[in-house]
């Protein structure tokens, strides 16, 4: 592994800055670029202009920043631990389903049977919340439980999981079999949680009106917020001795319980932590695309954020987030364009990428990049691993 | 004594009941008139068992009967008869139509049923039993009771008894009732324990009530058999297409070590196959339809695993040893095959006919019933079983495929062709995907999504039962198959599938490696 690669004194001056002064400089201005200069496109400029950014645009962005956030954490878990999850579709849908629960309920009477309680409990004849949206006229609670309930489910699943050392395929296969049944759970309409139309028709968010132009960039300039700063925080765990220990149990497991190291305590976190970093940006999906439905929770949402983060990159941090905006933009594109070839595309995209292009978009930019003597020395690494 | 019993039983089935004919007044009344006098005269003839009433009721179904003067004629194909004689008339200048409205049409129709109870078929009495099961009253009594004395089979004339009872429970006078209680503690049939649980609820007397409880408790100690050894098919049932969908894994996953996503899409071009050589047969050999699965069974393994042998060449070959890849890009492979199969079938369910053979089942007690597709399966699965087993157990190939999977070098030098047998091992786990999609075309719905139901419980089976073990596979499918089912019943079919799944992550806790653990060396790589 090239990472491995790098002297002890880089390692030091990276690790006491997080980012080199070019690396600081790409993050501010991405961070500008999705907090100021997008709204201004979208807000100020005139419509008729070239430089307007139309609402369906940055809607459209937003979408994909939650998106990339999902493969930002696929990645942590994946790219640099060596652990595939087929279940982060689950984490995302949970933290969508907790901000939804807390929406759901700030319809108040405006629903079409004007009701104290969400309209898909009229329909069922219910006369009282159930248990579990007992917090849901609190913001605050509520976005502790966006936090807590993906957290506590990895963690007692990922306890059980690791503990018995499941790894490899047998640890993606349980996972994807958890979203499973969790999708098939959420299905029904007795668990309380709106069957399979799920919830729908917000109507405002802490007293704002939620479709209105302003309420939508706010979300957006927090979304891009969020992601600046859960690549800072990404970016600070590899680099950390923590992040080294998780390279390591990816290289090598079991060389590394020979040293002295228990990975459990490891594994356990990272997994909690890709968990909430997923459920976080299912909280701040739901809003912006005005629905949550079960359907986030089906096998194929969750394989599909592995893909985004292997057509990006794996153990690389800004690939992933390439990748989500590459993956999606496609498929919007061709969904409209031409839905009957999108599977075809998305399917061959697996394909190509896991044959041809292990390292993922930015693996083929560095290959570009580099002088013919570091490509021969990373062809020498690569037969050699 | 015996033989003269068994003579007595030859007469009463040979001999027709007595005849008594059908005058013609009541001809008339029944015909035309006040719907009460008519329905009354049409009760009090029918209970005489005049077999020459059938023409007649029939006519009246079809509106074919025309009255005149208190007589009634039937015309039919240009041709008048008399109803109550049979003989030819000339009809009357006044004839006038008769009215069959719904009320007086159901009558007609149980009194046809009533009238079959006397039929010497004994095919038609039985089938009249069940015709009546629902839709007689009181009216009907006289020629019930007459139709069991007369009833010579045994079997046919338990099943009047009970009919009469089903019908003297709803009777106005108390005694009857209880007597018809008790009478109906003997039956054994669903539709019965519905009916007592309806009474029981608006039996005003003590003692009624005291007998229907302790008839529908009797009942429900005869029923409950059927539905557990119902809930014990079902379980097997699903058990066998779940082995069938695993036992491909065992080979691709298990032996090769290679995780194919694609499986469940593979199973679809079996099940595709089937629907194509269904197709074919329907429309050059129309006459040989009942055998179109003979040749569907071959058809889907080829099909499959031709597919699946191009996917290796192509695809998996050169991911062997990344299993995280191989799942990614089997993934792809799925979401390709079932766009094409939309682009080439369209993306509704196509349908798959059973073979004549197939359809319908064994009635093994009043409530259970073995469907023969779901019997067909099982056998199936149990053959492809063996099959497999033999194949791996006893042949050069399988012999070969266990020495690449034991230790690939070693086999490589003493000169097994590798890759060859790869390409064959994944041929052979989807041609076997094939022959369980052709066995779900049979009991489920032919559609590109086919798969993607069966992916995830099938995986469990190879995790739960460990890698490279067939009779783990089997054990596991068995098991999963029947505790879905019984959990099913218990807690619904979504609970189920959780705790089957929170089941499986405990069990790994204390055997990681399955039901059977390959032991030494080999099961840490």
């Amino acid at each position: 592994m090239s990472t491995v690669m790098m002297s002890p004194q880089a390692l030091q001056q990276k690790r006491g800055l997080l980012l080199g002064v070019r690396g600081w400089t790409a993050v501010l201005s991405a961070l500008a670029v999705l907090t100021v200069l997008i709204p201004l496109l979208n807000r100020v400029v005139p419509a008729d202009s070239v430089f307007h950014l139309s609402d369906y645009a940055v809607g459209l962005t937003g979408k994909i920043l939650c998106y990339a956030i999902c493969a930002l954490a696929m990645d942590l878990i994946w790219g640099y631990t060596g652990i595939l999850s087929l279940g982060h579709g689950l984490f995302f849908a949970l933290g969508g389903y907790g901000m939804g629960m807390y929406l759901m309920r700030q319809i108040g009477r405006d629903g079409n049977y004007k009701s104290d309680l969400p309209d898909f409990m009229v329909f069922l004849n219910w006369k009282d919340l159930p248990w579990t949206w007992a917090l849901s006229d609190s913001f605050i609670a509520q976005m502790a439980l966006v936090v807590l309930v993906p957290g506590l489910l990895a963690l007692v699943f990922g306890w059980f999981a690791f503990r018995s050392r499941i790894k490899g395929v047998y640890f993606s296969i349980i996972t994807q079999a958890l979203t499973y049944a969790a999708m098939l759970l959420f299905f029904r309409n007795e668990t309380g949680f709106g069957g399979n139309n799920g919830f729908t028709d917000f109507k405002r968010i802490l007293g704002q009106p939620i479709a209105t132009p302003t309420t939508r960039i706010t979300l957006f300039i927090i979304t891009g917020a969020t992601l600046v700063g859960f690549y800072l925080l990404a970016r600070w765990i590899v680099n950390s001795k923590y992040g080294r220990v998780l390279q390591a149990i990816r290289d090598a497991e079991t060389r590394v319980m020979f040293t002295g190291y228990n990975p459990l305590a490891y594994k356990l976190s990272i997994w909690t932590l890709s968990a909430v970093m997923c459920g976080v940006a299912g909280a701040l999906y739901v809003p912006q695309v005005g629905i949550i439905n079960p359907s986030e929770m089906s096998p194929s949402a969750g394989i599909e954020i592995a893909i985004w983060a292997a057509v990006g990159g794996r153990a690389t941090l800004i690939g992933p987030i390439i990748g989500a905006f590459f993956v999606n933009g496609a498929k919007s594109w061709f969904t409209v364009a031409f839905p009957e070839f999108w599977l075809y595309f998305l399917g061959a995209l697996f394909i190509a990428v896991t044959l041809f292009l292990p390292q993922g978009i930015v693996g083929l930019f560095k290959r570009f990049s580099r002088s013919a003597a570091d490509t021969a020395n990373d062809a020498a690494n690569r037969t050699h691993a | 004594m015996r033989c003269l019993f068994w003579i007595f039983c030859l007469l009463g089935a040979l001999c027709p009941p007595l005849v008594f004919a059908l005058t013609p007044e009541q001809a008339g009344q029944i015909a035309a008139g006040d719907l009460d006098d008519r329905i009354k005269t049409l009760n009090a003839v029918v209970a005489e068992a005049d077999t020459a009433l059938e023409p007649f009721v029939k006519a009246l179904l079809d509106e074919a009967v025309k009255t005149s003067a208190g007589k009634a004629y039937i015309v039919a194909d240009g041709k008048t008869v008399e109803a109550a004689t049979g003989k030819p008339a000339v009809l009357p200048a006044d004839a006038e139509d008769t009215v069959t409205n719904n009320r007086m049409r159901r009558e007609l129709e149980s009194a046809i049923a009533v009238l079959r109870l006397v039929s010497p078929d004994r095919a038609v009495r039985a089938a009249a039993i069940t015709e009546l099961k629902d839709q007689v009253d009181e009216g009907k009594l006289g020629l019930i009771d007459k139709a069991t004395t007369a009833e010579t089979d045994p079997e046919l004339k338990a099943r009047l008894q009970l009919l009469r009872a089903a019908v003297l429970i709803s009777s106005d006078d108390p005694a009857k009732r209880l007597t018809a209680a008790k009478a109906l503690s003997g039956s054994s049939s669903p539709a019965t324990r519905s009916l007592l649980l309806e009474k029981l609820g608006s039996e005003p007397d003590a003692t009624v009530k005291a007998a229907i409880q302790a008839a529908l408790d009797s009942v429900q100690g005869q029923l409950v058999w059927g539905e557990r050894l119902g809930l014990l098919f079902t379980g097997l049932s699903l058990g066998s297409i779940l082995l069938l969908v695993a036992l491909g894994l065992a080979i691709t996953y298990g032996l090769m070590g290679v995780i194919n996503m694609a499986h469940g899409e593979l199973m679809m071009i079996g099940a595709y196959a089937t629907y194509v050589v269904q197709n074919l047969f329907k429309n050059y050999l129309p006459g040989a339809f009942d055998g179109y699965i003979l040749v569907a069974i071959p058809a889907a393994f080829l099909a499959s695993a031709l597919v699946g042998a191009v996917l290796e060449r192509t695809v998996i070959r050169w991911l062997y040893g990344r299993p995280l890849e191989t799942l990614l890009a089997t993934w792809g492979i799925s979401l390709v095959l079932m766009q094409a199969v939309r682009s080439i079938f369209g993306a509704q369910n196509v349908g798959v006919e059973n073979p004549a053979w197939m359809s319908g089942g064994v009635q093994v007690l009043p409530n259970l019933v073995l469907p023969y597709n779901r019997l067909a399966i099982l056998v199936f699965a149990a053959l492809v079983l063996l099959a497999m087993a033999a194949l791996i157990g006893k042949t050069r190939l399988g012999l070969f495929v266990r020495a690449v999977t034991q230790n690939r070098r070693m086999a490589s030098c003493v000169g097994v062709n590798t890759s060859r047998i790869d390409m064959l091992a994944f041929a052979l786990g989807a041609g076997i995907a094939g022959l369980a999609g052709c066995a779900l075309s049979q009991v489920g719905n032919v559609g590109p999504d086919l798969g993607q139901g069966y992916i995830v419980d099938s995986f469990m089976v190879v995790v739960l039962g460990g890698v490279g073990q067939l009779a783990g596979t089997v054990y596991a499918a068995l098991g999963l198959g029947l505790m879905n089912k019984l959990l099913e019943g218990w807690a619904g079919a979504v609970l189920a599938k959780i705790m089957v799944l929170v089941f499986i992550v405990v069990f790994i806790q204390k055997r990681p490696q399955g039901i059977f653990a390959v032991k030494g060396r080999s099961a840490e790589a």
